[in-house]
C-alpha cells in the first residue's frame, strides 16, 4: 500500500494539472464527491455529524484487522470531495499512522483559497474528527 | 428614463475588478451595496480636516463635525418623509433599531399576556428581540403564515390582531424572497385595534419611495450600508410622541440633561436615545448616499431595478433544474432560488469562482426557510449598477452549474 505521503504527493500532482483556474478545480473537486462509496443509511444520526454553517457531514468509522475504514457523506457535493480526498489518504491506515500523518497537500495546493475560509475550518473539522476515531480505536486496540 | 449605466458604474471604483479572472458580478446586494466614491472621499474627508466630538465643543472643528452631523439628520429626514428631525434617531443598523424599540417601548408597554405580530418572513433580527422580550415579559408572539408564493395574507393578519395585540413588528421587504409586503394595511389594521407598528425597512429603503407619514408606521428602522451608504450606521424612525414616553435606551453620555448621585435627568429627542460618541464619521459620510440616490431618483431607480429582475426570471426560468423560491407579485430586483439537486452552497461557490458574487444560505431567516421546507437558497440581488450583461452572465453560469446534475 502506498504511504499516507505519497497519496498527498499524487493529489498534489493531480491539482496542479488543473493549475491555476478556481472554475475547473471546484467541478473537480464536485467529482471527486461522487466517487464516495455509498454511505449507510443506518449511519446517518446525530452522534455522526459534524455540522458546520452551511453544510452537513457525515462520518462513521469501523476497525477491520487493526485498520480503520472511514466511511463518509455530506449534503453539498463540494465537502463530499473534499472528504473523499481525506478517505483516500487516511481510511485503510493504523490509527498511529493516522494519528502521526500531517495532511501538508491542503496547504501546499492553497485549499484555502479554492475553497475559501468557512469550508477550510470546515475541512479542519473532519480532519480533527478522524484523528479522535483513530485516537479512540487506538486506546481499545492497546487496552 | 434609461440610466446612464456607463456613469454610475464609474462612480463605484469596487466593481471595476476581476475575481477569479473574470470581472467581477456583484449581485450580493440585499446583503450590502457597494459605495459610490462621494462616499469614501467624505469619510476620508472627515477624518483629515474634521474630526472632533460633536455637541458641546467649545472650539471650530466640534462646531463643523457637530453642524454637518446633524445635518444628516435633515436629509434622512426628508429621505423617509418624517415630520421632524427630532424623529430620527443614528443607531448602528436596523439590528439596532429593533432593539432599541424592544428594550424600550417593551419595556414600558408590553405587560404579561400582551401579544406582538410578527410574520413568518422576518429575518431573525426581528424575531429575536421580541422573543426575548416575550420571554421576559410573559407576553406572547404571533406569526403571520405565508403563502407558498412568499406572501401574506391579509386574511390571515386579520385573524391573530386584537385588542390584545400591543406591536406589529413586520418586514416591509424580504430580504430573502424580495417580496413587497402590504405593510399601509398592515398599519391600518394594527392601528385600528390600538397597536403600533415597527417596520423593518433593511430591505425597502433602497427600493421604494418611503414615506413613513403617509404610511403612518409608529415606528421604522433601517440601515446605511444598504442604500450605498457606510456599515455601522442606521436610523430608527418613531413618531414625536412615542419616543418621547419611552424609556432611554442605554445610559451615558449625551443621553443625559443632568447627572447627580441621587437622580438624572434625560436629555430631549433624539439625544436621549443616543448615548456615547456616535459614529460620525459615517453618519457624515451617508449624506452623499443619500446624494447619490436623490440625483438619481427613486423612481428611476425602480424602474431599472424591476427591468432587470423581469429579464433575470425570464432568463432563468429557462433553465432546466432552477427552482425560484418567493414569486409574489410585488417583489424588488431579489430572485432567490435553487438549482434541483444540488446544495445552495455548491452553486454559490461555483458561481463565485466565475466572477459571481451572490449569498447563499438562509439568508437569517430560518423559520421562512422551515416554512419552505429548505435549508437555504441561492440569493441574486440586484441594484442600481448592475446591468442585463451581467445577468446573461449569472443565467449562462447557472446553466453550466445546473446541467451537472439536470442533463
Amino acid at each position: 500500500m502506498t504511504s499516507i505521503n505519497q497519496v498527498q504527493e499524487e493529489i498534489k500532482d493531480e491539482f496542479e494539472i488543473l493549475g491555476s483556474d478556481r472554475e475547473s478545480t471546484i467541478y473537480y473537486i464536485m467529482e471527486l464527491g461522487n466517487g464516495l462509496p455509498p454511505f449507510p443509511e443506518e449511519a446517518r444520526t446525530d452522534d455522526h455529524i459534524i455540522k458546520g454553517c452551511q453544510s452537513k457531514v457525515w462520518l462513521e468509522a469501523k476497525e477491520e484487522e487493526g485498520k480503520i475504514v472511514f466511511l463518509a457523506d455530506s449534503n453539498t457535493d463540494i465537502t463530499k470531495g473534499l472528504i473523499s480526498l481525506l478517505i483516500r489518504i487516511l481510511s485503510g491506515r493504523t490509527p498511529d499512522e493516522i494519528l502521526q500523518a500531517e495532511l501538508y497537500f491542503i496547504e501546499q495546493i492553497g485549499m484555502g483559497n479554492i475553497i475559501g475560509s468557512q469550508r477550510s475550518n470546515g475541512l479542519a473539522s473532519m480532519i480533527k474528527q478522524m484523528k479522535l476515531y483513530a485516537l479512540a480505536f487506538q486506546s481499545k486496540l492497546n487496552a | 428614463m434609461a440610466l446612464d449605466l456607463t456613469h454610475i458604474r464609474s462612480l463605484f471604483p469596487i466593481l471595476d475588478q476581476e475575481v477569479n479572472g473574470k470581472p467581477l458580478v456583484y449581485f450580493d446586494n440585499a446583503a450590502t451595496t457597494q459605495k459610490p466614491q462621494s462616499v469614501i472621499d467624505a469619510l476620508s474627508q472627515y477624518y483629515q480636516t474634521d474630526n472632533s466630538n460633536i455637541h458641546r465643543g467649545a472650539h471650530t472643528l466640534a462646531d463643523r463635525a457637530t453642524r454637518t452631523y446633524e445635518k444628516t439628520r435633515e436629509m434622512v429626514r426628508e429621505f423617509i418623509g418624517a415630520k421632524e428631525q427630532e424623529e430620527i434617531i443614528f443607531t448602528k443598523g436596523t439590528t439596532e433599531g429593533i432593539n432599541l424599540v424592544a428594550a424600550t417601548f417593551g419595556r414600558k408597554y408590553i405587560q404579561a399576556g400582551d401579544e406582538i405580530i410578527i410574520s413568518t418572513m422576518e429575518h431573525h433580527s426581528n424575531i429575536v428581540p421580541w422573543q426575548m422580550l416575550c420571554e421576559e415579559k410573559g407576553a406572547h408572539l404571533k406569526i403571520i403564515p405565508v403563502s407558498d408564493a412568499g406572501e401574506i395574507d391579509l386574511e390571515d393578519f386579520k385573524k391573530l390582531l386584537s385588542p390584545t395585540t400591543k406591536l406589529v413588528s413586520v418586514v416591509h421587504v424580504s430580504n430573502a424572497l424580495g417580496t413587497i409586503n402590504p405593510v399601509k394595511s398592515i398599519i391600518d389594521l394594527a392601528h385600528a385595534q390600538g397597536a403600533k407598528v415597527l417596520l423593518d425597512g433593511a430591505q425597502s429603503t433602497s427600493h421604494l419611495e418611503v414615506d413613513v407619514q403617509a404610511l403612518d408606521c409608529d415606528f421604522m428602522a433601517f440601515s446605511a450600508h444598504k442604500i450605498y451608504g457606510p456599515t455601522g450606521m442606521g436610523v430608527l424612525y418613531g413618531k414625536r410622541e412615542i419616543l418621547e414616553s419611552m424609556p432611554p435606551y442605554q445610559g451615558g453620555g449625551e443621553m443625559i440633561k443632568e447627572v447627580t448621585f441621587e437622580k438624572t435627568t434625560y436629555n430631549e429627542i433624539p439625544f436621549k436615545f443616543e448615548a456615547g460618541t456616535p459614529n460620525i464619521g459615517d453618519v457624515i459620510a451617508f449624506q452623499k448616499a443619500l446624494e447619490f440616490v436623490k440625483e438619481i431618483g427613486k423612481a428611476n431607480i425602480k424602474a431599472h431595478e424591476d427591468d432587470l429582475l423581469a429579464y433575470a426570471v425570464e432568463k432563468l426560468s429557462h433553465i432546466k433544474g432552477f427552482v425560484p423560491i418567493g414569486t409574489a407579485k410585488e417583489k424588488v430586483s431579489v430572485v432567490s432560488f435553487l438549482i434541483k439537486d444540488m446544495h445552495p452552497f455548491d452553486v454559490g461557490m461555483m458561481l463565485d469562482a466565475s466572477g459571481i458574487a451572490v449569498r447563499t444560505g438562509h439568508h437569517c431567516t430560518q423559520p421562512l426557510m422551515n416554512r419552505f421546507g429548505i435549508e437555504g437558497t441561492v440569493r441574486a440581488s440586484f441594484a442600481v449598477y448592475n446591468t442585463k450583461e451581467e445577468i446573461d452572465r449569472l443565467a449562462e453560469s447557472v446553466h453550466k452549474i445546473a446541467k451537472i446534475k439536470n442533463k
